[in-house]
């Protein structure tokens, strides 16, 4: 590693691991502090190895200096606790003060930890903010930078779910087996958005874009190699993730902008990903649990064949008539709506496409023009206009007023 | 050849920077005391954590600080050997620190102890 690039990358690193073994440490209400000397630790390093050099293992020094803060927070409650709140319940002297960074520790305290910020009683959009925060060491301009806000409305949301974790007693441990599947299910549905906010981020920042989604790669891998986690939607979801993420090279413009799958050099698409995609979906296709995430991974499977084959189209067809059955979602009946019209034609899939009358879905009507456009050339034109109507993000804006600029010289 | 101390005061010592800033930060400072370094002139220096920062005031009054007291803080210091002031001054200039608005770099004479100064 470059040394320009140590601190970011330890960050990356071992934020997370301390501020896990930390608030396992004081408990999730004290989870502010496990980040306050997690953070402090940084800028400690920052002074020292500024004029002192970088030590030799920077990990160790890390650790060592998170583990004397802890204890020097913990010495200073207590004496808080015994000096002057006496008539209080002294917990603290009960805890012994053994803070163990090691590797078992870290990884049980980090899977406890997604578990916790996955906690139902948090909402999602929370979830993934505290995710990006604790687990994934991103800083509030980042966080706010990737939902398109600014920094005091996520300062606002992170307070507002840390009190949420105290207020609902959230406790930081690995749900039981009757909860489990349940749970389990939450921190999916988490990592499943957080993918997808860094995969559809509207951010211009294409590095950040592709480290959200490198880092809902690295939790999701997390659940994968421990036993207990280890299940089919969790290898499906992964899978979906791998598939999606083989185009972060091909999806790139030169200025940052996204190029669309249509228009992607298939040879940018990384084949290793691809690979292990298709390992992870087939290590998903045991047992008789089918979830969203196998159909999708197997949707995000016939994407990595560029070709149009009637093959090709005729099992996303069927994927998609599944998906429909176990959650129904516009997106997905307009994307079947899609696949339809590949495998079934244009005019057939108009029909289909119309009955789902989305109208105020911009999707709906960009693909009613999709589909009108080598039949009816005016209608195409009018379905793009008023999806332009409806559409929020700039990107869309522009494709669309491409697509209606072409359409007009065409004819 | 005199000895020197350069003192930083920032204006804002709690600043949190995200971690691409405080490598920027932390590059930079090596690459200017290095510099110093290599022409032998580098005595040795430090930064100068807040956390556990305590002000002892004439009373033998202990108060957590300086926080919010003083505009400036010291946030580090380093030592150096110059022929001059001027010498001293240029390589102040140098100091990254002073990127900030505000911030200072204070240039003091070491006493030599020789019963002169």
């Amino acid at each position: 590693m470059k040394p320009q690039e140590l601190l970011p990358h330890l960050f990356r690193t071992e934020f997370t691991k301390i501020t896990a073994v930390l608030a396992k440490h004081f408990g999730m209400a004290n989870i502010q502090l496990a980040e306050d000397i997690a953070s402090d630790t940084f800028l400690l390093a920052v002074e020292t190895w500024s004029f002192k050099g970088i030590p030799e293992n920077p990990t160790a020094w890390l650790y060592a200096v998170a583990k004397n803060k802890a204890k020097n927070s913990i010495h200073r409650q207590r004496i808080f606790a015994n000096k002057i709140a006496a008539e209080l319940n002294d917990r603290e002297s009960d805890v012994p003060v053994d803070i163990e960074l090691s590797e078992k520790n870290i990884t049980d305290s980090l899977l406890q930890m997604l578990f916790a910020l996955c906690h139902p009683c948090i909402p999602v959009e929370a979830q993934i903010g505290l995710s990006l925060r604790i687990l994934c060491g991103f800083g509030i301009d980042e966080i706010a930078d990737a939902f398109l806000t600014n920094k005091e409305t996520i300062n606002k949301r992170l307070f507002r779910a840390r009190e949420k974790l105290r207020t609902e007693k959230v406790v930081m441990e690995f749900p039981g087996n009757a909860e489990i599947d349940k749970r389990l299910a939450a921190v999916l549905t988490t990592l499943y958005l957080l993918f997808n906010e860094g995969y559809y981020s509207e951010s211009r920042d294409p590095v950040l874009r592709d480290d959200l989604c490198l880092e809902a790669m690295r939790l999701t891998y997390l659940l994968i190699e421990n036993p207990q986690t280890n299940v089919p939607s969790v290898n499906a979801l992964f899978s979906l993730m791998c598939f999606h993420a083989s185009r972060f090279e091909a999806r790139k413009g030169k200025s940052g902008e996204l190029v669309f799958y249509e228009d992607q050099d298939e040879s940018l698409w990384n084949r290793e990903l691809i690979g292990r995609g298709a390992f992870f979906l087939h290590q998903a296709t045991v047992g008789n649990n089918l979830t969203k995430y196998q159909l999708e991974a197997s949707i995000a499977y016939w994407h990595t064949v560029k070709t149009d084959s009637e093959e090709k189209w005729t099992n996303i067809l069927q994927l998609y008539d599944v998906l429909l059955q176990i959650e129904d979602s516009p997106l997905a009946a307009l994307n079947r709506a899609y696949a339809y019209s590949k495998v079934n034609g244009e005019s057939k899939a108009i029909h289909e496409a119309e009955k789902l009358s989305l109208n105020d879905n911009h999707y709906y009507f960009t693909l009613l023009g999709e589909l009108y456009k080598d039949l009816d050339h005016h209608r195409a034109i009018d379905n793009f206009e008023k999806a332009l109507l409806k559409a929020r993000n700039k990107t869309d804006q522009q494709t669309l007023r491409h697509k209606i600029e072409q359409l007009s010289k065409q004819h | 050849m005199d000895e020197f101390m350069l003192i930083f005061r920032h204006q804002d010592g709690s600043k949190l920077a995200s971690p691409e800033q405080m490598q920027i930060w932390m590059k930079q400072t090596m690459d200017w005391i290095n510099g110093i370094a290599a022409q032998n002139k580098f005595i040795g220096g430090n930064g100068l954590p807040f956390d556990d920062a305590r002000v002892v005031r004439h009373n033998h009054v202990v108060t957590n600080g300086p926080f919010g007291e003083i505009k400036e803080t010291i946030g580090g210091y380093i030592m150096v050997k110059a022929s001059s002031v001027d010498e001293a001054v240029e390589f102040a200039k140098g100091c990254p620190v002073l990127q900030g608005d505000g911030n200072t770099v204070e240039v003091r004479r070491i006493a030599k102890g020789d019963g002169i100064h």
